[in-house]
């Protein structure tokens, strides 16, 4: 059960190796006899992942097989998982990949890939997921969105497609929750220097995996929705939704 | 045994509602049912409940069949009783499953003057009974500091009022009560006749099954009002002398400690003790008319308070006027409200602090342990928590009920705002303080200790989950705290570990 001051005592993780993700867990700071499931594609990578994340010894940590394009088992996959932890108190939904916008251009097939793994797999899992925490009465659902989703641009209008129809998504599996004891928490990172970014030109107002971890930790604990990470970028999304497209193209990125 | 009916017949339909403690924290949705004890003469003040009965049974029969539950709230996932909400975490909310709202249950079936006792419905408050009861000549055996409870709430907490150290706790004043078990049955249970169903259901937190009726023995007394003597303390080793060279001399003690108060005066109170007034101690006004009992119609907070409206600045200032005003040395009458239940002037109170609510923590170590406590006040006040006051009490003997709270020794009370930095890892550490020291925490109060304490603070946990089980055998019975805690189930066996 989810206690007054937020904390979780058992978490599944939809993208279990996650840079994101783990920096979450860490900033949660769950308390002995947490339990945490992180389910991915690969088992090592998550295994790795969990060790690096340095979570007290008395939090229990396993993993389980997830794609995130495997539609047709996504059912299945949660029942198993909600089997497994009992109660869920929460969900981190981190899962997605950046993919190449260059070779999306010319192979749609990569470009499939990145609808399917953003914003298809992981909504299909969340919808599961929701209806299960509603039944529950109780639960929280982590979305990680992305300033790409705001306005399409040259430079990564997949990736960016995949991230907005996530986040048009999750913003209305939220409203659906009120009043059903489960919330969903959307968060938006803006430029975030990490793994998935690695050798790109860092943005401007760029954040780092702890300042988005802590931001979520701090949501979670409290009443907040919709998270803008660093906050301060909040009015900037707003600025930017609203600026003429011809504007807009001629940012530089 | 009766036929299997749906959960709607009970009264009305279920409502499904989000549902909190009074602390406001960690909301939870369940169908809520609503018996309301037509007038049938089935059981003393518990009127028919057969449709209660078959919901328990309905329930019961889905969580041993271990279907998964449905889209709605619903009978999968267990119910449990809830009396006025005055119980501060998730006790008396039950996640995904049924809730059992007891306050129409308020019939009262037998007043016996002679020896002192009533019975009424579960859900009856102990505002209404000392309305009732009062103008009779009795006063209720044992008070919280809100007169906004039920019996029911009552018993399952075992509540303790400020003359425990004398009377004890409330389920010692109860000399019977009636029970629907986890196979629907009513089953009357008195201390002599089935001590175990008592034990397990006297602070069982409702999970022994829903007390319908209780009878009570009530205090006779000859005014409604209080003599009390009020004394300005400047320190708690003070304080804490005081308490314990003279507290055997009132009925009603307890101290109010300014958390806020730091260096010298750290632990500086106001200490209140006192008696029922005799009717020769009343001024010639009130003594034409020495049981009356109308405490003022409530104000009500408004729901606008931001979480942030209860800052340092503003609960030093109050804490500040507070102890400045209270007299240094002095004895005067007080009436039963203003003595018993400040916080009842103000309806709603709870809301000051704001959306994201308050949490109240309330431990009790030995005595002896006078050491903890000082290094408990001192991490609250080094924390700067802008609690307003602390409670401290010394309790007397306690009465063996395995999850009764009430335990020989101090016991401190104080609300602080779930927003405040750093609370999490400062009441862990108080927890295992307490722990350390043979002492326990107030589950009515908690919405957030770690689970793994339990055993320790509560060495009969075992022993109350055979009695429990004996009259739950599916386990029916179910709440948030129960989840929570594992209370009724024991810690569950994590999964096997992995890649560390
Ligand atoms: C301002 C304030 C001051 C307080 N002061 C004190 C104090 O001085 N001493 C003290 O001991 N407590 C105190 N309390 C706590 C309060 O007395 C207890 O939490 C009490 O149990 C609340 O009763 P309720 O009817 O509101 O029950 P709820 O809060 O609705 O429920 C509490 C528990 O009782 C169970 N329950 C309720 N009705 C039934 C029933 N009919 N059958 C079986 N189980 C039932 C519920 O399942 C739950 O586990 C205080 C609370 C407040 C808000
Ligand atoms: N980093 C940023 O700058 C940034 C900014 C804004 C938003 N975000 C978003 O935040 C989230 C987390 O980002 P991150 O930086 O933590 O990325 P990350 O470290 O690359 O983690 C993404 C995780 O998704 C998993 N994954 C990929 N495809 C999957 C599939 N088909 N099925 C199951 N799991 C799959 C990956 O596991 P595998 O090991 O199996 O590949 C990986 O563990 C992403 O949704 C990202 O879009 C990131």
């Amino acid at each position: 059960m989810n206690d007054a001051l937020g904390g979780a005592q058992s978490v599944l993780v939809l993208g279990g190796a996650s840079e994101l993700g783990l920096a979450t867990l860490r900033a949660l700071d769950l308390r002995p006899g947490a339990r945490v499931l992180l389910a991915g594609r690969s088992p090592e990578a998550m295994a790795a992942a969990a060790a690096e994340a340095g979570l007290a010894p008395s939090v229990t940590v396993s993993t389980t097989n997830w794609d995130a394009r495997d539609t047709a088992g996504h059912e299945a996959f949660v029942e198993k998982a909600f089997a497994e932890l009992g109660e869920v108190d929460l969900v981190l939904a981190p899962a997605g990949i950046l993919g190449d916008q260059q070779r999306a251009e010319t192979d749609p097939a990569h470009a499939v890939d990145i609808w399917e793994t953003n914003f298809v797999g992981l909504a299909a899992t969340l919808l599961s997921a929701a209806a299960r925490l509603r039944t529950q009465g109780h639960g929280v659902l982590v979305v990680y969105s992305s300033v790409a989703g705001l306005r399409g641009r040259k430079a990564n209008f997949v990736y960016g497609a995949s991230k907005a129809g996530l986040d048009a998504f999750a913003e209305g599996l939220g409203a659906s929750l009120a009043g059903t004891g489960v919330r969903l928490v959307l968060v938006r990172p803006g430029f975030v220097r990490g793994r998935m970014t690695a050798g790109m030109p860092a943005a401007p107002m760029a954040t780092t995996p702890e300042a988005v971890g802590a931001a979520v930790a701090a949501a979670v604990a409290g009443r907040a929705e919709i998270v803008p990470v660093p906050r301060a970028v909040g009015p900037v999304f707003l600025v930017l939704r609203a600026l003429p497209a011809k504007i807009f193209r001629r940012l530089p990125g | 045994m009766a036929e299997v009916r749906p959960v709607a017949d009970v009264g009305r339909a279920p409502v499904p509602r989000l549902l909190t403690g009074w602390g406001r924290t960690a909301p939870t949705r369940a169908a809520v049912i609503a018996p309301d004890g037509p007038a049938g003469p089935a059981r003393a003040g518990s009127g028919d409940l057969s449709g209660l009965a078959d919901a328990v049974l309905a329930s019961s029969a889905v969580v041993a069949s271990g279907a998964v539950a449905g889209s709605r709230p619903g009978p999968a996932r267990g119910l449990i009783a809830r009396g006025l909400g005055r119980s501060y975490g998730d006790a008396a909310q039950n996640a995904g499953g049924t809730v059992v709202d007891m306050t129409a249950l308020t019939r009262v079936t037998a007043i016996d003057l002679a020896a002192g006792t009533v019975t009424a419905g579960a859900g009856l408050s102990l505002d209404a009974l000392m309305r009732i009861v009062l103008p009779l000549g009795f006063f209720v055996p044992v008070t919280p500091g809100t007169r906004y409870v039920t019996l029911g709430g009552a018993l399952a907490s075992d509540i303790h009022g400020k003359n425990h150290h004398v009377d004890g706790s409330f389920s010692d004043h109860v000399l019977a009560f009636d029970l629907m078990t986890g196979t629907g049955e009513i089953i009357t249970v008195t201390p002599g006749g089935a001590p175990d169903a008592f034990a397990a259901t006297a602070g069982g937190m409702g999970l022994s099954g829903i007390v319908t009726a209780v009878t009570l023995r009530l205090l006779p007394v000859a005014t409604s009002r209080m003599r009390v003597d009020t004394e300005r303390v400047g320190g708690l080793d003070e304080l804490m002398g005081r308490m314990a060279a003279r507290d055997d001399d009132y009925r009603y003690s307890v101290a109010w400690i300014d958390t806020l108060a730091r260096g010298a005066s750290m632990g500086r109170a106001v200490l209140t003790r006192g008696d029922h007034a005799a009717p020769d101690e009343l001024p010639a006004k009130a003594a034409r008319d020495p049981l009356r009992f109308a405490p003022h119609p409530r104000l009500v907070a408004p729901d606008v308070f931001p979480s942030r409206a209860l800052n340092r600045l503003s609960v030093r200032a109050f804490n500040e006027l507070w102890y400045r005003r209270a007299p240094v040395r002095h004895t005067g009458l007080e009436s039963i409200a203003t003595f018993f239940h400040p916080l009842d002037g103000v309806g709603d109170w709870n809301r000051v602090y704001g959306p994201r609510g308050f949490v109240q923590y309330q431990f009790v170590v030995p005595f002896g342990a006078e050491e903890t406590v000082r290094t408990a006040v001192t991490r609250l006040s080094d924390a700067r928590c802008p609690s307003f006051l602390a409670v401290l009490k010394r309790f007397g003997p306690g009465n063996g009920h395995p999850l009764s709270f009430p335990a020989p020794g101090w016991t401190l009370a104080l609300d602080i705002p779930a927003g405040l930095p750093g609370l999490v890892g400062l009441l862990d550490g108080l927890d295992e303080l307490v722990a350390g020291a043979g002492g326990r925490v107030y589950l009515s109060k908690d919405s957030r200790l770690r689970p793994d304490l339990l055993a320790a603070m509560y060495p009969g946990l075992d022993r109350w989950r055979e009695l429990r089980a004996k009259l739950d055998p599916t386990g029916v019975f179910v709440s948030d705290l129960a989840r929570r805690l594992a209370l009724t189930t024991g810690p569950a066996v994590g999964p096997p570990l992995a890649g560390r």
